[in-house]
């Protein structure tokens, strides 16, 4: 299951990914206010000294990558072009900043039952590792958390909200 | 917690005003009425025994349910008690049975409001005329009677309306905060000699109580009587928690807990309120549940991306691998004789239902219908199958151990997660709009099950000693 690497290959990847920070946020579904993710609290302050943004925190993550999360098909946890962009450039941030440790959290829309969805977000958060760590990001680095369908990102009961709700989130510390 | 009960049809006679002679002169029950019929046996209770001919139907809405007369209960002398007063525990006794009996779906109870009042005397020589204009074919009479250890006895008596004969009695002396169990062992006594069913009354819930928005829910352990009545919550909801399951013992309680971001599987003692983690190994584990023997409880665990079940002693220790597939393989169950456990797992592309010996071996698909499913719990009486099945919506079924026979019982649209009734003929499940429901085997009886918040994840113990 896990894409191993070789070092050249690695090597030669953070190379080509080096500078590809692009922010593509508009393509992606809206971003849930931070009153939904209370473990991330994504209030910048914490991040920040007067107006600057301290290197290696969460509010330097937020701001130097496309977005902190990536989105799955129904019952799937294959990484897609766009996830895989999303999370390249993730690895990138990671590499620049190697002391800082990172919580993936695998979740999943309604339609599943509760434990099966434990299981598939579990699968998603590994997913997201495995990428990582193909991308030079040290599995000592990653932990990994499936909160099922028990955290959904947004409210609903449609295709749009489902979509939103099966994710993955990379979560920097404060 | 263990309680005495115990027959008490010498002390009945006595208490009933002497004027009924104690012991050889009182009738005894017509048949020993609290045997759980053997697994797979679904017919009514034989007929044979005088005058047992009054039997409810109940393989399923063939017939109307049966009018059973309740009258209020009297007390030989009106004594204040810890439980209040016993001449309205007396009435409160009635009440609870007339629920019981209702929810069942098999019985339309009569009363207690609005029947002719009995005095203690009539307790054992009822006034059939009086009942008989109600339409009631069966009458339940009881008693309830301060002791002077500060135990409550309640007496529960059952007659045949039309043959006028006696049916079962039984007498249950309780402390007197355990008078409601009194009130559904009387019930359980009626239920099995009327319907030959097992007993189910006795019994309680543990489930998730839910409050606050779907995106930051607060999740709470909290346990419950079957009828909603003693409800306590066992966490603070500081944790998320998930899918708490009895022990056969009913002490301890197994749950999914996300203590310190960490989802793992801990073992709550019900007496000291203590709870430790089921392995140490430092994966997410979930899905618990017991063997039928209390030994072993199985489990899974997710390492890297791959769920398995596994088996671990009661007690702690080393957990032993059951399956290896690189799907997920999770929600395992055992058969009430402990040598199968039925899974779901998604080896095969979508999640389906598979049974394998208790050891692993032997696995084998045996859902083939249409959509996922998911979720199976194993009757206690080991004829069928609870499940969920998703096919667009989710909905509980049943089916028969090889897969054959499937029935769906509830109309969606986000039912999951079966539990059996100890007698398996009832079953409760978590409805998506945060309510718990339960149903009959037989589709009928759908009811909500009363709960002060949201709630999810019921698990049903096994029936109280």
């Amino acid at each position: 299951m896990k894409k191993k690497m070789t070092g050249v290959a690695l090597a030669a990847i953070v190379v080509l990914t080096a500078g590809c920070a692009h922010r593509r946020a508009e393509d992606l579904p809206p971003p849930p206010p931070s009153s939904m993710t209370p473990d991330q609290g994504a209030d910048l302050g914490e991040g920040s000294v007067g107006n600057a943004v301290v290197p290696g925190s969460r509010a330097d993550f937020l701001q130097s990558v496309s977005s902190d999360r990536v989105f799955f098909d129904t019952d799937s946890y294959t990484l897609d072009a766009r996830a895989r962009a999303v999370l390249d450039a993730q690895a990138q941030w990671l590499n620049a900043h190697p002391n800082v440790r990172v919580t993936i959290e695998g979740h999943c829309d309604e339609r599943g039952t509760r434990e099966y969805n434990l299981a598939l977000g579990d699968r998603r958060a590994n997913a997201v590792r495995d990428y990582l760590q193909s991308r030079g990001v040290s599995p000592a680095r990653m932990q990994t958390i499936s909160w099922g369908k028990e955290r959904p990102a947004v409210d609903g009961h449609d295709e749009n909200a489902w979509a939103q709700n099966r994710r993955a989130v990379t979560v920097v510390p404060e | 917690m263990r309680t005495r009960f115990f027959t008490v049809i010498a002390a009945a006679g006595a208490l009933l005003g002497g004027a009924i002679a104690i012991g050889q002169t009182m009738p005894q029950p017509s048949a020993p009425t609290v045997q759980s019929p053997p697994p797979g046996a679904q017919q009514p209770a034989a007929p044979g025994a005088d005058p047992g001919q009054l039997v409810v139907d109940v393989t399923g809405g063939r017939r109307a349910p049966m009018p059973i007369a309740i009258p209020y209960m009297p007390t030989p002398a009106a004594t204040g008690t810890a439980a209040g007063n016993t001449d309205a525990l007396g009435r409160q006794v009635a009440d609870i049975i007339a629920n019981n009996l209702r929810n069942s779906g098999l019985f339309s109870p009569i009363g207690p409001a609005g029947l002719p009042g009995v005095a203690f005397p009539q307790v054992t020589a009822p006034d059939f005329a009086a009942f008989a204009g109600t339409g009631a074919q069966a009458l339940v009479q009881g008693f309830v009677q301060a002791n002077g250890d500060g135990t409550l006895t309640v007496g529960c008596y059952l007659y045949d309306v039309a043959s006028r004969g006696e049916l079962a009695r039984q007498g249950f002396v309780v402390q007197p905060a355990q008078w409601r169990r009194a009130a559904h062992k009387c019930s359980d006594v009626i239920y099995t000699r009327l319907t030959g069913e097992g007993p189910y009354f006795d019994t309680r819930i543990v489930y998730v109580s839910e409050t606050g928005p779907a995106r930051n829910r607060v999740k709470r352990l909290a346990i419950m009587d079957q009828d909603g009545a003693n409800h306590r919550f066992l966490t603070n909801g500081q944790a998320t928690v998930l899918t708490p399951r009895f022990a056969p013992n009913q002490q301890t309680i197994v749950y999914m807990s996300y203590e310190n971001n960490r989802p793992r599987v801990y073992v709550y003692d019900v007496g000291s309120g203590r709870a430790r983690p089921l392995v140490a190994e430092p994966y997410m584990t979930f899905a618990p549940q017991f063997s039928p023997d209390g030994r072993w409880i199985i489990f899974s665990m997710a390492v890297n991306g791959n769920t398995d079940i596994y088996r671990v002693p009661a007690s702690g220790g080393r957990p032993q691998r059951l399956t290896n597939s690189p799907g997920i393989d999770d929600g395992g169950s055992f058969s009430p004789d402990g040598r199968q456990i039925v899974f779901e797992s998604d080896r095969g592309g979508t999640q389906q239902l598979y049974v394998m010996n208790a050891d692993g071996s032997n696995q084998r698909r045996i859902s083939f219908g249409p959509g996922r499913y998911g979720t199976p719990a194993w009757s206690p009486r080991g004829d069928l199958i609870a499940f969920t099945r998703i096919s667009g919506s989710f909905r509980i079924g049943v089916m028969a151990p090889d897969g054959s026979n499937e029935r769906i019982l509830s109309n969606g649209p986000l039912d999951e997660g079966p539990t059996w009734a100890p007698n398996g003929r009832v079953i409760m499940f978590s409805r998506g709009n945060g309510q718990i429901w339960s149903v009959d085997i037989t589709g009928m009886a759908m009811r909500r099950v009363p709960t002060p918040l949201g709630a999810s994840d019921p698990s049903w113990s096994p029936l109280r000693d």
